[in-house]
């Protein structure tokens, strides 16, 4: 019963869906039946992003052109249209051409998408500079400008407050300043981890002995969620990222809050962001 | 005189009760041991996915208490699927059925190689399903660490003896289909009958072997990496040990070096086989035989120089990407020929809809599909968003649960009336191919959508957002499932019904050499050779 209840519910979501055709937009994190991207939030996923529905435009009509010519060889050379069969086996031009139309195809998708790759790696001058290392099973970030260290775990399900997404939140978010160019370096302790945040288009694996780095730009305020994007073991689904971004002054003030608490404990020290 | 005749009757003598299957040397005899076991696999590994499907059905943990448990299942699901599943169909099942008498050759070239390859493989499996009971990290039974059982994690990350278990699993699966691609290469190059030329063999054999080099080039690497992960382990060395001089990366370069060759190994002998089964039912020669050929030769020898762009997120350098992005795009090139030339095949022919050409059809859309979302994913510019989400998942399935297994089933009602001397239900059949293609679709195509939205593979839990797709999911496979229960219950049929098949039971289409012999063939075949012309 439970089942069929299940499907209406289904149904009718994609029946509501269809009639409406809009995504549901939020900032940062997935909602209910979503078709494509979360809301980019940095320049280099706006790229991402338009490379995608372009290359998406083109894969569409390969696969439609192909199934196009199924149908068409299913309806007019079955065996009741065409009971004798032809025996070509050859067409040197066809052949030709079937060749070289993929490889221009390639080559129209190939240079965007250099540029979006090269886009990536192009560091931009950093206006803040964080670590991220992963442990099983949670992240540990660092400011070391800033002397500020601290764990980010997440927050169980039965200590959820109202609207806090379920396997998202953590205790202690990371907090960078809008429209600030934040260079990530990402560490680990045991086993391979990936630092991923779907809405800034950043996805880094954090291996044990390297230290690689990677960068996004934040054009929104808010709160954006990832989550560990490598097999890590038992708890690989529960140690999730979350980045509040904020204004500057706001920043300002989060870092002389927490750089005095560090001063006066001696550790580094950061409360939760619920405080 | 009499002797000779004497000879020649104790020759045809056939082997009975269990010393004719665990001592055959026959490739029929051993083909269907193959296919029996990847029946098994199939059964196994079903049932996995099923476990893991079910407990996705919903956000929470309903079905295990341990979410390391979910990820046993998802490693022994891929293991499995890819070892004991399609490999043991194509190359040890219809590969060792089809190849000796497409090519007129009186068996394979070494026949009781032939049975040691057979038989490692079962120890393998046995190997492998051990695992799952032995103790893995602390608390859990079983390797929790993916089938690309990344280092650390299947180091330092898994102590126990379950690792231990299924790296010595794969390894002798390994020697196993090493042994069984030089014999599949050798009886190819060395037995064929007088006439049939290599630019005439059907394009099935051509399969097996441009699948044979690769297994046989790629599997000695996979072999040395899983040595390492063995000393790594046991012995002190630190080979993937960073922190004694080693690297995790090394690991990822050895394991795709062999990894994605892998991927082919299991999809070229599927192109072998919907080249005989689109030309059979289409009842018009493969059109562009030799661009055929020599595409899935190009695709084998391009498959060994693209394994990076499975590690675009690992922190390599930007213009060890790019070339990896550039070198994969590539393989597109081969791969549509391969497409445009069965469409052309069927051009201008006369089709029949048999159970053997619905599925090859199934597989021609689908593995376009998987095709160009791999194009996608060839860039590593985009690659930053879906990898290790349930994009990669969907691709992957759609090459390979749709492609590669779609080739299976399509095969196996292609040659089963051969093997077995049974004619198959045609509406059994086709309720099997219509559930499958059906419940498939339902279960990956919405995983597009979930990989999108940023879903993570291999969680035994997500956010609730991402619940609505995962359901559908679940119930597409499910509905996938009951198609492969249909598909159990069809050979239960086939065998109550006794319907006899006729040496060729499909028409002027099916013109390689095992259709001018009687369904099933004589215990040996062709001992004269058969002259083609």
């Amino acid at each position: 019963m439970a089942l069929i209840d299940r499907l209406k519910t289904v149904l009718f979501a994609a029946a509501s869906f269809g009639l409406c055709g809009v995504a549901y937009a939020k900032d940062g994190q997935p909602v209910p039946w979503q078709l494509g991207f979360q809301p980019a939030a940095s320049p280099i996923m706006q790229q991402i992003e338009s490379f995608h529905t372009y290359v998406t435009i083109i894969i569409t009509l390969i696969a439609l052109f192909v199934l196009a010519l199924l149908v068409y060889v299913m309806v007019r050379f079955n065996e009741r249209r065409n009971p004798n069969p032809s025996r070509t086996t050859h067409n040197t031009p066809l052949e030709i051409a079937w060749t070289v139309l993929p490889v221009l195809i390639l080559v129209a998708i190939a240079i965007p998408s250099f540029r979006l790759l090269f886009a990536q790696y192009d560091f931009p001058k950093a206006d803040l500079t964080i670590t991220a290392t992963g442990s099983q099973w949670y992240w540990t970030y660092e400011y070391p400008d800033h002397g500020i260290t601290f764990d980010s775990i997440m927050v169980p399900e039965a200590d959820l407050k109202e609207g806090q997404p379920r396997l998202l939140t953590v205790d202690r978010e990371v907090v960078v300043p809008v429209n600030k160019n934040v260079i990530v370096g990402v560490k680990a302790n045991d086993v391979i981890h990936d630092w991923a945040l779907p809405a800034f288009g950043v996805k880094l694996d954090a291996v044990p002995g390297r230290l690689q780095t990677t960068w996004f730009r934040a054009e929104r305020e808010g709160i954006y969620y990832g989550q560990c994007s490598e097999l890590c073991g038992r708890n690989h689904a529960f140690m999730p990222i979350a980045v509040r971004v904020v204004s500057e002054a706001e920043f300002d003030e989060w870092l002389a809050k927490h750089k005095a608490s560090a001063a006066r404990d001696g550790v580094s020290h950061v409360a939760t962001a619920q405080d | 005189m009499a002797q000779s005749a004497h000879a020649e009757a104790h020759h045809d003598e056939r082997p009975y009760g269990i010393g004719r299957w665990l001592f055959s040397t026959n490739h029929k005899d051993i083909g269907t041991m193959y296919l029996v076991l990847a029946m098994i696999g199939g059964i196994v590994g079903g049932l996995l996915s099923m476990g893991m499907r079910a407990e996705l059905m919903e956000p929470g943990m309903q079905i295990f208490n341990n979410p390391e448990a979910f990820n046993v299942l998802v490693t022994a699901h891929g293991l499995i699927m890819v070892f004991f599943m399609v490999m043991p169909a194509t190359m040890g099942g219809f590969g060792n059925w089809m190849v000796p008498l497409m090519i007129g050759a009186p068996d394979m070239a070494f026949p009781r190689m032939n049975n040691i390859s057979f038989w490692l493989l079962a120890a393998a499996f046995i190997l492998l399903t051990t695992s799952l009971f032995m103790p893995g990290p602390p608390g859990t039974q079983g390797v929790g660490a993916g089938w690309t059982v990344y280092a650390p994690l299947s180091t330092k990350g898994t102590p126990g003896p379950a690792m231990d278990f299924a790296i010595l699993a794969l390894h002798l699966a390994g020697a196993s289909s090493i042994l069984g691609a030089i014999n599949f290469i050798t009886t190819i190059f060395n037995m064929r009958a007088p006439g049939m030329t290599l630019h005439k063999m059907p394009l099935f054999v051509w399969s097996v072997l441009v699948t044979g080099f690769l297994l046989l080039l790629s599997l000695p690497v996979l072999a040395g990496a899983i040595t390492m992960l063995l000393t790594d382990r046991n012995f002190g060395t630190a080979f993937f040990d960073s922190a004694h001089g080693g690297d995790p990366l090394l690991w990822q370069h050895l394991f795709w070096f062999f990894g994605h060759p892998e991927v082919y190994i299991l999809i070229i002998p599927g192109f072998g086989i919907v080249s005989q089964i689109v030309s059979t039912f289409s009842r018009k020669p493969v059109f562009g035989y030799l661009g055929m050929a020599y595409a899935m030769v190009a695709i084998g020898v391009i498959g060994f120089v693209v394994w990076a762009h499975h590690m675009y997120a690992a922190g390599i350098n930007v213009n060890t990407q790019a070339y990896f992005v550039f070198a994969t795009m590539v393989i597109a090139v081969p791969t549509g020929i391969k497409i445009f030339s069965w469409i052309a095949t069927m051009w201008g022919g006369s089709l029949t809809f048999r159970a053997p050409m619905l599925w090859a059809l199934g597989f021609i859309f689908l593995f376009t599909i998987g095709g160009v979302t791999g194009v996608v994913l060839a860039n590593a510019g985009v690659d930053r968003s879906f990898h290790d989400t349930y994009y990669v998942v969907a691709h992957f399935h759609y090459v390979l649960s749709l492609g590669a297994v779609f080739t299976v089933f399509g095969a196996w009602y292609y040659w089963f009336p051969k093997m077995s001397g049974y004619m198959y239900s045609e509406t059994t059949a086709k309720l099997h191919f219509w559930l499958m293609f059906i419940g498939a679709n339902l279960t990956f195509f919405p995983q597009h959508f979930l990989g999108l939205a940023g879903m993570p593979r291999r969680y035994a839990d997500y956010p609730d957002a991402f619940a609505g797709w995962n359901f559908v999911s679940s119930v597409g496979s499910y509905l996938a499932f009951a198609g492969f229960l249909v598909f159990l219950f069809g050979i239960a049929q086939t065998f109550a019904r006794r319907e006899r098949a006729p040496a060729n039971p499909w028409g002027a289409g099916a013109t390689t050499l095992e259709w001018t012999l009687p369904s099933p063939p004589p215990f040996h075949t062709f001992e004269t050779l058969p002259r083609v012309k």
